[in-house]
């Protein structure tokens, strides 16, 4: 094996060299799982947390220079450092913990965060194979959806005891807002899961001879939509809001707990971004360079999407955020299924030379995706999720206050 | 988002403060004064205009029935930069300093003595004496640079 | 079992990333609706109005800079107005059309930064800001070039200004007329058909003509309600009556409307800085007024048209050298008074929308 081959590879050639090395201890196979799993983690980690610290560094250099400026220029070349600067300087910060919050929860919940960010990790798969994913689990796709909705009691466990007004509003809008996007997420891969016939990630990505956005452009959509709101993200960031609830959930939070969920956000953003990489651009795949560095470049690519709306677009209302989630998501990953499921039976009836492109259906699936996107903002109007059109004013919008101010409020 | 994306290439419009400085306008009233013993009268209308108070003058006479200045002193701490003293001089003797890069750890320190505002680095300001205009360097806008000399002359012939 | 339901106090400020300063407000929520809402202010009292009175005419220049401090010019355009009406000074052309020059170019820059925090209220992760705080750069690189701050001018002096301009001042003012109409349309075009920009702003915080004028709002609010009244067109001050210009107005008093009028009145602001350039005369800039003005005994009051409203200010003189009484009409208090009207009943996002789109600066409201 060449030098070049074994880097193209890299990830799972030196998994199985360090396995073919301990079997020739004669250890216990239960010993050899264990040592196995902890290069596996070890890799992981290193795959990770540079990553993690560019994304950092590249979220404000990259919208610095959207807005005309250069953004954090001073530490090291091109301000790479800055993220090491900005946690050393969290580090020697006072831990404040508010007087009458709960101790305890205060303090487990950026840990409850930062390992549900980093245990979605174990299934993706980096390298061709079963040995690509440090876990290659036959449920896969469950694991990330159990493991992705775990935020959601971290973020609520850091607004209840904080005993902050800010926070606990930030917490309720978290609870509200994580679990009706759970919804149409789930559902927005089952369409992939049709396609593939399995819940393994490998065999998702082993299947993939091309990107699945080309057939499932309505699931890689409600996908990323919905992942934007999971991650909290402008313009889906009710729960953080810093301009209406100073800065939502971690308003208490200071120095190390601080940074331990600044760091388990961009984790949990990282994971997103490798989810979609995995599930609709292809995972790994990619022609004549690394496998590694395909994966790496459509997960920039993803996080620059991200960026990018971040920069440009403002805050959704919480009411809009809600039914845009229920009214609009929810029927069109519906939909979505139901054609997708028409068409993997029409797929496997008639159409067995098709595996390798079909052009067909990605042309059909992207007029459907645009004419029901298009259609249904317009329904979506009509059923009072959007925009109050001036002329139908609603005085009272939320029936009792406001119509009449001469009423006495308690 | 279309416009955000135009953004991403246009160049930056901030500039790097400590290594780069842009040549600020020449009536700036920056952070100091500048004062005159030899066309000082002693007259303090200076003190009189300032609308808090803060220069202190002594004066006392001497023989030939003139005022000698014995000690000005500006707070510059409370000081709010109007320029009010600098055009109310009808001796032309005080001036605004161009510096503004005066950031002290105390309070004490802003008290600017004779000393300070007689200090030859002091450079001074066109700020009520437009006759030193034409000896301060032009000042450089952030967004459009220079303005250019031929555009200046076009506009006034 | 019933269970007992308190009432949610919060109050938001008085540091807040969205109050403009030190400012609170009380509010009582029901969930996420706000029940009710009370302006707390004072944060910032510095009692310009009796500091006033002991000091002279010429000395009280540079306190009205200190009230509006994102629009000093007016501010001190609106006092200057009132003692030249007390004491009956006449003042040159020239100065005359360098103060509407001025004041111009200070409605743009403020009304710039009322967008771009409405923007950054609503969510915007600064960018659109800081595009508008480019466009205000330019502005307060010519009040630098002309008067030597940035921020409190203190330029204008009874009689006229203090100084004449520099020559290279026209030029750049004629290169910044010429790009501006561009940078607006660009501006615009990033909210104005951004559906989530229309979601959040349009039919939120209506504010009724009937209702704006029994609260005696001024200013850009009074006109996205629907009511046509500018004090540079219905009671002209400076040489005002000398240009054309629109008085744009809005129809339903929504966000969205006083988004449109600000973005609207920034073009008309444009247009007349247009003609003031052609039309500028040479000569003198300032009359001699004695530095120790004593305006004859009297009242006077004199109001302009400031970017946030109409701003007036009352004198009283006893005959001597400092004002006997020196009041201020903020137009951010008043206009500041509706608010309650305007956000019971909505979100809190949409009070914190409602509240930018008031635009109010808190050294004005408290003085």
């Amino acid at each position: 094996m060449s030098v070049w081959e074994y880097i193209v590879d890299l990830f799972v050639n030196v998994r199985t060299d360090w396995i073919e090395w301990l079997q020739g201890f004669n250890l216990a196979s239960s010993l050899i799982i264990l040592l196995d799993s902890l290069i596996g983690i070890i890799l992981m980690l290193i795959f990770v947390f540079p990553i993690v610290i560019i994304f950092i560094w590249l979220e404000r250099r990259f919208i610095a220079w959207m807005q005309l400026r250069p953004g954090p220029n001073r530490c090291g070349p091109f301000g790479l450092l800055q993220p090491i600067a900005d946690a050393i300087k969290t580090l020697i910060k006072e831990l404040i913990m508010p007087a009458k919050g709960d101790k305890l929860v205060h303090w487990l919940a950026p840990v409850v965060l930062f390992f549900s960010g980093l245990m979605l990790f174990a299934v993706i798969p980096i390298g061709k194979g079963h040995l690509g994913a440090l876990a290659d689990l036959n449920i896969g796709i469950l694991y990330i959806v159990a493991i992705g909705s775990l935020s959601v009691t971290a973020i609520f466990m850091a607004g209840w005891s904080s005993n902050n007004k800010y926070a606990l509003l930030g917490a309720m809008r978290a609870v509200a807002q994580l679990v009706s996007y759970e919804v149409p997420m789930v559902l927005s891969i089952v369409g992939v899961v049709l396609i593939v016939g399995s819940l393994q990630m490998s065999e998702i990505v082993g299947q993939q001879s091309y990107p699945f956005i080309l057939v499932q452009p309505l699931g890689c959509f409600i996908y990323f939509i919905g992942a934007m709101a999971e991650l909290n993200r402008s313009p889906m960031d009710q729960i953080e809001a810093e301009s209406e609830l100073t800065t939502g959930y971690f308003t208490e939070y200071s120095g190390m707990k601080f940074a331990t969920f600044f760091l388990g956000e961009y984790i949990s953003t990282l994971a997103i971004a490798t989810i979609v990489t995995t599930l609709f651009l292809g995972g790994w795949k990619g022609p004549f360079l690394p496998v590694w560095f395909w994966f790496v470049f459509k997960v920039f690519a993803v996080f620059l999407v991200i960026l990018w709306m971040r920069a440009t677009l403002i805050r959704v209302r919480i009411d809009q955020i809600m039914a845009f989630s229920w009214k609009f998501l929810l029927p069109m990953a519906l939909i979505n299924i139901f054609i997708t499921a028409a068409e993997v039976l029409i797929w496997d009836k008639w159409m067995s030379g098709w595996e390798s492109f079909p052009w067909p259906f990605i042309f059909v699936n992207w007029a459907i995706a645009v004419v029901l996107i298009l259609l249904w903002s317009k329904i979506f109007f009509k059923l009072g999720g959007g925009r109050v059109e001036v002329g139908e004013v609603r005085p009272g919008y939320s029936q009792g206050y406001g119509a009449d101010l001469q009423a006495p409020v308690s | 988002m279309a416009l955000t994306f135009r953004h991403l290439f246009r160049s930056f419009i901030t500039t790097q403060y400590p290594e780069k400085r842009l040549s600020t306008s020449r009536r700036i009233r920056g952070q100091q004064f500048v004062w005159r013993s030899d066309l000082c009268t002693g007259c303090a209308t200076c003190a009189k205009s300032c609308p808090h108070g803060i220069i202190q003058i002594t004066t006392s006479t001497n023989g030939d029935n003139r005022y000698v200045v014995d000690n000005i002193e500006f707070d510059t701490g409370r000081c709010m930069f109007c320029g009010l003293c600098v055009e109310a001089c009808p001796y032309n003797a005080l001036y605004m300093g161009r510096s503004y890069e005066q950031a002290r750890y105390s309070r004490k320190l802003l008290w600017a003595d004779m000393e300070t505002l007689m200090d030859p680095a002091n450079q001074v300001s066109a700020y009520g004496h437009p006759e030193l205009e034409w000896r301060i360097p032009r000042q450089s806008l952030l967004v459009y640079g220079q303005i250019s000399q031929e555009m200046v002359d076009e506009e006034n012939d | 079992m019933e269970l007992e339901a308190q009432p949610f106090v919060i109050n938001f400020g008085p540091s807040h990333p969205s109050t403009h300063g030190v400012f609170r407000l009380r509010t009582i929520l029901d969930g996420e609706v706000i029940v009710d809402v009370e302006p707390i202010f004072g944060y910032l009292h510095r009692g310009i109005e009796k500091l006033a009175e002991g000091r002279t005419y010429v000395q009280n220049i540079p306190f009205t800079d200190r009230l509006d401090y994102l629009a000093s010019m007016t501010a001190n355009h609106g006092y200057v107005l009132a003692v030249e009406k007390l004491a009956g000074i006449e003042v040159p052309e020239r100065a005359e059309y360098l103060r509407v020059i001025m004041s111009e170019l200070m409605r743009i820059s403020s009304h710039l930064m009322a967008v771009g925090f409405l923007t950054n209220e609503l969510g915007a992760m600064m960018t659109p800001l800081l595009y508008m705080y480019r466009e205000r750069e330019k502005i307060l690189d010519l009040f630098e070039m002309v008067c030597g701050q940035r921020l409190t001018y203190n330029y204008m002096r009874f009689g006229g200004v203090s100084h004449d301009i520099p020559r290279e001042f026209l030029p750049a003012v004629k290169k910044f007329v010429r790009e501006m109409p561009g940078f607006i349309d660009e501006y615009d075009q990033l909210l104005k058909e951004n559906e989530i920009v229309l979601a959040r702003t349009k039919g939120v915080g209506i504010l009724p003509a009937d209702v704006a004028i029994n609260y005696s709002v001024s200013g850009p609010m009074l006109r996205a309600s629907g009511v046509k009244w500018d004090i540079r067109k219905d009671d002209p001050y400076s040489v005002y009556d000398r240009f054309d210009f629109d008085i744009p107005t809005g129809s339903a008093g929504d966000i969205y409307d006083r988004y449109r009028q600000r973005i609207e009145e920034m073009r008309q602001s444009v247009r007349i800085l247009e003609q003031a350039i052609e039309q500028i005369p040479p000569g003198e800039v300032c009359t001699k007024v004695p530095s120790l003005l004593r305006p004859p005994k009297g009242e006077v009051f004199a109001r302009i048209e400031a970017p946030k409203g109409e701003l007036g200010y009352y004198l009283v003189s006893d005959g001597s050298i400092a004002p006997y009484r020196f009041r201020v009409r903020p137009p951010a208090l008043i206009n500041l008074g509706v608010l309650r009207y305007m956000s019971r009943g909505w979100k809190i996002g949409d009070l914190i929308a409602i509240f930018g789109s008031v635009d109010i600066c808190v050294a004005e409201v408290d003085r």
